[in-house]
């Protein structure tokens, strides 16, 4: 019984199968290009919105960066910047001044010390930290943190730089955590193994093997987490108080640069020069983090080539 | 048994089914040729070996066989492969079609994570059979050539998972000759085994031969002394050459009178 | 070096490991009550708020409803645009792209997307979905600006799933005369679902929690319950905010139990989808 066989060419049901496969490739490819082109096209719309103001002679770049009065409803209107990239500057340093060696030590409790149970009950509870909403970190800020630290530290407010850092602080841990955690997990076990047998504690291999191997892995958990803390909103709106002084105080009040846009944006008129003045902001912000991302980034690249993840 | 295509096969008049001839074959992975001049036929409805040391290229060799390699990414195949009088490297040819008529098995088991009855139906189902009737009669017909239908022919609606390390990698030889190949292609099919499923996979060859030519690639000399019609050896001397056939012959004469020195050196153990 | 010495050494050494244990114990600990400590403040402030009524009803009557239905349709239309373009990228990623400059670059945007401030894709929406393209501060821009913020977490989450599925599983199809593209639908995609259910699932409901984006692409104080995605409305974070600022009517029952149900729901979410990912696991992989 000779039964029908297939010849390798000129089946139909391939002709339609290699059709399909073809369109789907092509959708999906292009699909692939998404992440290019919105991110271009954020730089893009931020530049060209933003482009007025950079341009004016009553604005323009160098006097924005470099003024320290921001009057906007003047009538000449100065748009100097300065005290608000000093105030995320001093919201920030707080926030990573608790969070880097706080977060660091967390990690390496949970990827050298911790047993399976405190490892796993750990990392979820750090997950939903990072999970929690903004708006209800600001919450805190405003009826708990921030009376808290007025009262240790015997301050006239409690809306400052120092309360906005510390409950930035809790945002930025998660990441550094469980990126530094990731990096020191990715140590190949043989480098911990090696330690322990020459004699040495778990301590003294955790500090003397594995930070250092991971280290540019927690380098960029820090450049993430410093990231996330100069590019948060709701927190500072809500809790750094708010006005605009030049000042390095951290018991005073603190105006960061995001702050500003979220709440001057509601009011300004569409296509004005204030307006075009906060895209300014945003488009300072989108470079600031855009190369601590880059940096974090390149990094961590390195780091995955190394272990040959 | 036909299959419910709208495009029937034709028939194809030839006088063999299932034979492959290669002619200066050889394979290069980007810059570096890993393998070179190989020239054999394989015989149909007959088992055919493939043994040497690792690193010899008979995994290799084997992916050309249904064009896998060509998955791999910059992999070039040079001479010619003809399965049935056709050139499988053609331009016209679609590996696609090329794989529902040779078949493969692999080292270790790899079931989908579906039930018994999805697995071996996959192949069926991808050439566009869709009759329940057909395809509950193809799968029985699969699963006894493939000696697993006594322990799961009550029950194929358990996932593949369940099955003991043997039984899937039987679950793949059914599910393999589905497609109702005249190739099939293994690779150290037995090799991740215990002994028992081992000799059950060994006696499943020996059964299949009759209707499906079968290529296996073992680094157990027994096994191939065991298995098979005839035996290919191949060769990698040195990293800077490519590996290449040594020699090819009936079985039973390679393993006693072995032509080339070198085959005789790896047979009688002077190197693994 | 003495035996004596030897010992002394071995000695510091096991204290101070203890030592630091403790102290990297402690940073741990101390995140981890902060974390109960947070959940349980939001309990007993926002707990006596939450009623059936608060949860149901209009803000005239002290519920929150609107801001509910809000967030609400705000997150069901992240989802329409987001999920789509997001899975197949992730499927692009991870099945179809060569290894080379250009994928590289393609996966480095992604990451810095993941990076951009929330406010940043605010501006971007305001400037594009509401002036530029004209649809106003409406659901609609507000969900195609949270699509954005959202989708590098959807392609991330999709390729990682796509990746643990055994490469052994895409060889066994492609040798049965299967395409690539059948491949993934019939085998790798179903593998992959739970992840990339879950992942998703995880990444609408951070989008849910964001006030920022919809600052000025979505949102209007006491707007109404919405008749169409053109309209404007409230959301659950920018309610609370509005509510927690405002010096003349402090309502603190209305904004503790709002920030609980906000909580309480992402909370929920995460739990139950890790929950139903970890199950689903076990069945792909032996």
């Amino acid at each position: 019984m000779v039964e029908p066989r297939r010849k390798l060419t000129g089946s139909g049901r391939t002709g339609r199968a290699r059709a399909i496969e073809t369109v789907v490739r092509s959708i999906i490819a292009s699909s692939g290009w998404v992440a290019i082109v919105i991110l271009t096209a954020i730089a893009i719309f931020l530049g060209t919105n933003a482009w007025p103001a950079l341009v004016s002679p009553v604005a323009g770049l160098w006097k924005m960066l470099s003024g320290t009065s921001w009057y906007s409803t003047a009538a000449t209107p100065e748009f100097g910047f300065l005290p608000y990239i000093v105030s995320t500057l001093r919201v920030t340093g707080v926030a990573l001044a608790i969070a880097v060696p706080i977060g660091i030590a967390a990690a390496v409790f949970i990827s050298e010390f911790a047993g399976r149970r405190i490892k796993d009950v750990t990392k979820s509870i750090i997950e939903f930290m990072a999970a929690v909403p903004s708006v209800v970190y600001g919450l805190m800020g405003v009826y708990v943190v921030g009376p808290a630290v007025k009262d240790l530290f015997h301050l006239t407010s409690a809306l400052t730089a120092l309360s906005a850092g510390v409950v930035l602080a809790f945002m930025a841990l998660p990441t550094i955590v469980s990126i530094s955690e990731d990096a020191m997990h990715a140590v190949p076990n043989d480098l911990r193994m090696g330690s322990l047998a020459l004699g040495n504690t778990r301590w003294q291999t955790a500090y003397k093997v594995i930070v250092p191997a991971a280290g540019s892995g927690i380098f960029a958990s820090v450049m993430l987490g410093m990231g996330r803390a100069i590019g948060e909103t709701m927190v500072v709106l809500m809790v750094a108080g708010g006005t605009m002084d030049l000042t390095w105080s951290l018991t005073a009040s603190a105006r960061p640069l995001t702050a500003v846009i979220a709440s001057e944006m509601g009011e300004v008129v569409q296509g004005g020069l204030h307006y075009s003045a906060l895209f300014v902001i945003g488009l300072t912000l989108f470079v600031i983090t855009f190369v601590a991302n880059l940096a974090a980034d390149l990094v961590l690249e390195r780091q995955r080539k190394r272990w040959r993840r | 048994m036909a299959f419910a295509r709208k495009e029937e096969g034709h028939v194809v008049n030839t006088l063999q089914q299932g034979c492959f001839e290669l002619k200066d074959v050889s394979v290069a992975y980007g810059k570096e040729t890993a393998v070179s001049g190989v020239a054999m036929s394989i015989e149909p409805h007959s088992v055919t070996a493939l043994i040497g040391p690792s690193g010899c290229g008979k995994s290799t060799l084997l992916r050309c066989l249904n064009r896998m390699n060509d998955e791999l990414g910059d992999v070039r195949v040079g001479g010619t492969i003809l399965l049935d009088g056709e050139d499988i490297y053609s331009g016209d040819v679609d590996p696609v079609e090329l794989r529902s008529r040779v078949g493969q098995v692999f080292q270790r088991p790899n079931p989908f994570p579906m039930s018994i009855y999805d697995n071996v139906a996959y192949g069926p189902r991808t050439l566009g059979m869709r009759d329940r009737g057909e395809l509950d009669a193809l799968i029985e017909d699969s699963l006894r050539r493939a000696a697993l239908w006594d322990e799961v022919g009550g029950n194929l609606k358990k996932h593949a998972f369940e099955l003991s390390g043997g039984q899937q990698q039987r679950l793949c030889i059914a599910r393999a000759l589905a497609t109702k190949p005249e190739v099939l292609l293994m690779d150290e099919p037995a090799s991740a085994l215990d002994p028992i499923s081992t000799q059950l996979i060994e006696d499943t060859i020996a059964e299949l031969k009759s209707e499906v030519t079968i290529v296996i690639v073992t680094h157990n000399m027994q096994q191939a002394a065991r298995i098979s019609d005839r035996t290919a050896f191949m060769l990698r001397e040195s990293m800077d050459r490519p590996a290449g056939l040594v020699e090819i012959g009936d079985t039973r004469q390679m393993f006693t009178k072995p032509v080339d020195k070198r085959t005789e050196a790896y047979i009688t153990g002077r190197f693994g | 070096m003495t035996r004596a010495r030897a010992r002394a050494r071995t000695r510091t050494a096991r204290v101070v490991e203890t030592a630091m244990r403790i102290v990297t114990g402690g940073a741990a600990a101390l995140i981890v009550l902060s974390a109960f400590g947070l959940l349980a403040y939001l309990l007993v402030r926002g707990l006596p708020s939450i009623s059936w009524l608060f949860l149901t009803a209009m803000p005239k009557v002290g519920g929150i409803f609107p801001a509910i239905a809000g967030t609400f349709w705000l997150t069901l239309g992240t989802a329409v645009f987001s999920l789509p373009i997001g899975i197949a990228a992730g499927i692009y990623l991870s099945e179809y792209a060569p290894r080379g400059t250009r994928t590289r670059l393609i996966r480095l945007s992604i990451a810095n997307m993941a990076g951009v401030p929330s406010i940043v894709y605010g501006l971007f929406g305001l400037a594009v979905f509401v002036m530029l393209f004209g649809f106003k501060v409406s659901i609609l821009s507000g969900a195609l600006t949270l699509a954005c913020l959202t989708l590098p977490v959807i392609i991330t989450t999709t390729e990682e799933a796509l990746r643990q599925v055994p490469q052994d599983l895409r060889q066994a199809s492609l040798a049965l005369g299967a395409t690539r593209w059948r491949t993934i639908y019939k085998v790798v995609l179903p593998a992959a679902a739970p992840g990339i259910v879950t992942g998703s699932i995880l990444g609408l409901s951070r989008a849910s929690g964001e006030t920022a984006p919809v600052l000025f692409t979505a949102v209007f104080f006491s707007a109404p319950l919405p008749t169409s995605p053109m309209d404007k409305v409230m959301a659950l974070p920018y309610h609370i905010y509005i509510m927690a600022t405002q010096p003349n009517h402090p309502q603190p029952g209305i904004v503790w139990g709002s920030a609980l149900v906000l909580v309480a729901g992402v909370t929920i979410i995460n739990i139950v989808a890790a929950t139903w990912r970890s199950r689903a696991r076990r069945k792909v992989t032996w």
